[in-house]
């Protein structure tokens, strides 16, 4: 067993990347992430690893893009307007099949919104936000202990696929201290990175590489003969993804009459409404996606084959419940509880488990 | 008509690393800063550790040195040399980055790496326009000059006035070199090699951020023939971008 220790979701982030191996993290503070670069600078240089606070969110991407172009793991964390600034690098690094982890924990907006928690960027996160309609994975952990793990799960399949890996966290979830068992996780073997800028000469043969984000039109290395060629071959890797890579968690859902769905800090608030509804003898249960996309539309499907009706919890005004819709298919009712059940109108307010309930009794 | 000055035959060519021809319209300069590049990088052995950014416009062919190359967003190369560095010191990583890359689309970009004193090398090439998207204004076009969004002349009162990055640069501490230099004589062309020469050197020395602007010539969207390009250089841009060194330290203070 691991060291065991309370710590922060946002200190969980660092203690998940060493685990993974990461040799350098980017990050501008932007709150209500600050814990996680400042985390990065105290514990990175003494490991002989890199930290660097960049001018801005974009440099941040960029920086990636180097270091991982140079075959080193590397990520960044920001919050929903830092996310924003990301997106031209973002679908550079994906153009690029450049493996990096980005740790966004979300808070309210448009805009500057709110520096509180909130689920606001799941439609800008889970469809991508720049040019070009590439993909990226997103997990979204509800724990400080599924932060640490989903970090370095994120970096496997970064590795694995040649693709930036998103980390969904939100604010909540990045405040909370919880108990953190550290532990090293083994994925499984990965391919080499032969592909990586490190000079000439020591790369085999003494062939030149050369990573950038037109391989349509460049001469081999790192081209492909046209465009389509190319497409076809990022086509392939993203269904490859949506086959392979779905993950989710169901909670007492086998006799379910009302499936929930939830992410995140929300779909604790769910699980803890479906224990009291549960004692009440109502028959709700919970799907919860940790992967946002690839999306588990065929654990709906399921559901929807058994007669089940849905609700989807989201603190948001409704972005999630569109992959519910697509899932669904018009074949089931699908409810959403959103950002206006919170308990208080301000941005502290929060969707409470008895919220939750009392959705619940109305619709079984 | 002498259609072009009187040069020197160079026998001397850097085989490993020039080894496909260098792309441009004709009287491009940016292929000849490749070439010097190349001359530099053999003479001081580092084509084989060097890790090239470049940028994303004319600049982009010197892409074709046969060397490790990387190139992502428009104006983010200083970024990206940034952490490559950082994560791999021994490597030797520089980029090259026309004027707009630079100091306008990667003004953060590029201030961000003279701030904090990355200790890589900038080389910039100011063509005095976006050569590649067809010949708009650039944050160093001449007041007067004439560009596709600049048609009646480049005017101080709605445009601005064009940006000096070699004496920008040399205003920052992390910033140890800083020169620019022209091609457009045989002199010219040794003095500008042997800047990117002393800015190579002081990476390599570890002192500090590096940077070379240098003028380069755009017949194709100037609208003159390259020999009349060499000519304005010389009478429009050097009285406006003066050459030379404007900070040359060898410590770090």
């Amino acid at each position: 067993m691991g060291q065991r220790m309370l710590v922060q979701g946002n200190e969980a982030v660092g203690w998940g990347a060493l685990g993974a191996g990461c040799d350098g993290f980017f990050g501008y503070p932007i709150t209500p992430q600050n814990e996680v670069p400042e985390w990065f600078a105290r514990e990175m240089p003494k490991r002989g690893k890199v930290f660097v606070q960049p001018q801005s969110e974009t440099g941040a991407i960029m920086m990636l893009y180097g270091g991982a172009a140079a075959g080193f793991r590397v990520m960044t964390s920001t919050s929903s307007p830092g996310w924003g600034l990301m997106q031209e690098g973002m679908s550079h690094l994906a153009a690029a099949e450049l493996p990096c982890v980005v740790v966004v924990v979300q808070r309210g907006g448009p805009g500057q919104g709110s520096v509180r928690h909130a689920q606001m960027d799941y439609l800008c996160i889970t469809r991508t936000g720049g040019g070009g309609g590439y993909k990226n994975i997103v997990l979204a952990p509800a724990s400080v202990q599924e932060i640490h793990d989903l970090v370095q799960l994120a970096f496997h399949l970064a590795d694995k696929y040649c693709n930036p890996v998103v980390v969904l966290s939100d604010g909540i979830l990045g405040l909370i201290a919880e108990t953190l068992e550290v532990k090293v996780i083994d994925f499984g073997p990965l391919p080499q990175k032969d592909w990586a800028v490190r000079g000439r000469d020591r790369q085999k043969g003494g062939i030149r590489r050369f990573i950038h984000t037109y391989p349509s039109g460049a001469p081999p290395p790192g081209g492909y003969p046209n465009y389509v060629a190319w497409l076809d071959h990022t086509g392939q890797k993203y269904r490859q993804m949506t086959e392979s890579e779905v993950r989710y968690e169901a909670y007492r859902c086998e006799d379910a009459q009302l499936v929930l769905v939830a992410y995140g800090y929300v779909s604790r608030v769910c699980k803890e409404a479906i224990n009291m509804a549960r004692a009440e003898g109502l028959r709700a249960g919970l799907i919860r996606p940790i992967t946002l996309w690839p999306f588990p539309y065929q654990a709906l499907r399921d559901k929807v084959n058994l007669g089940c009706r849905f609700l989807a919890v989201e603190d948001s005004l409704g972005q999630m419940v569109e992959d519910v819709r697509v899932g669904v298919q018009g074949l089931a009712e699908i409810n959403l509880l959103g950002l206006l059940s919170r308990h208080l109108p301000t941005d502290a307010g929060m969707i409470l488990p008895g919220t939750v309930l009392k959705e619940i009794r109305r619709l079984i | 008509m002498n259609l072009s000055p009187p040069r020197k035959v160079m026998v001397w060519a850097p085989k490993r690393t020039l080894v496909m021809p260098l792309f441009g319209c004709p009287g491009c300069q940016h292929p000849t800063i490749g070439r010097i590049i190349a001359e530099v990088l053999e003479e001081l052995g580092l084509d084989g550790k060097a890790i090239e950014v470049i940028g994303i416009g004319c600049n982009s062919g010197v892409a074709m040195l046969n060397i490790d190359v990387i190139q992502g967003s428009h104006g983010g190369a200083p970024d990206m040399a940034t952490a490559i560095k950082r994560l791999s010191p021994d490597s030797f990583v520089f980029t090259v980055q026309g004027d707009g890359d630079c100091i306008a689309i990667g003004a953060g970009s590029f201030i961000g790496a003279l701030t904090r004193g990355e200790m890589i090398t900038i080389i910039m090439c100011n063509n005095a326009n976006y050569g590649t998207t067809g010949g708009q204004m650039a944050p160093t076009t001449l007041i007067g000059q004439e560009t596709t969004t600049t048609p009646g002349g480049r005017d101080a009162m709605t445009d601005g006035y064009p940006v000096h990055v070699a004496e920008l640069a040399a205003t920052f501490r992390g910033v140890k070199y800083s020169a620019r230099g022209s091609l457009t004589s045989p002199a010219n062309y040794q003095r500008t090699k042997k800047y990117i020469k002393i800015a190579f050197q002081k990476q390599l020395d570890h002192v500090g951020l590096s940077f070379v602007e240098i003028l380069s010539a755009c017949p194709a969207n100037w609208h003159l023939t390259p020999v009349e390009s060499l000519k304005w250089i010389e009478e429009r841009m050097i009285p406006e971008f003066s050459l030379g060194e404007f900070k040359n330290v060898d410590q770090v203070d």
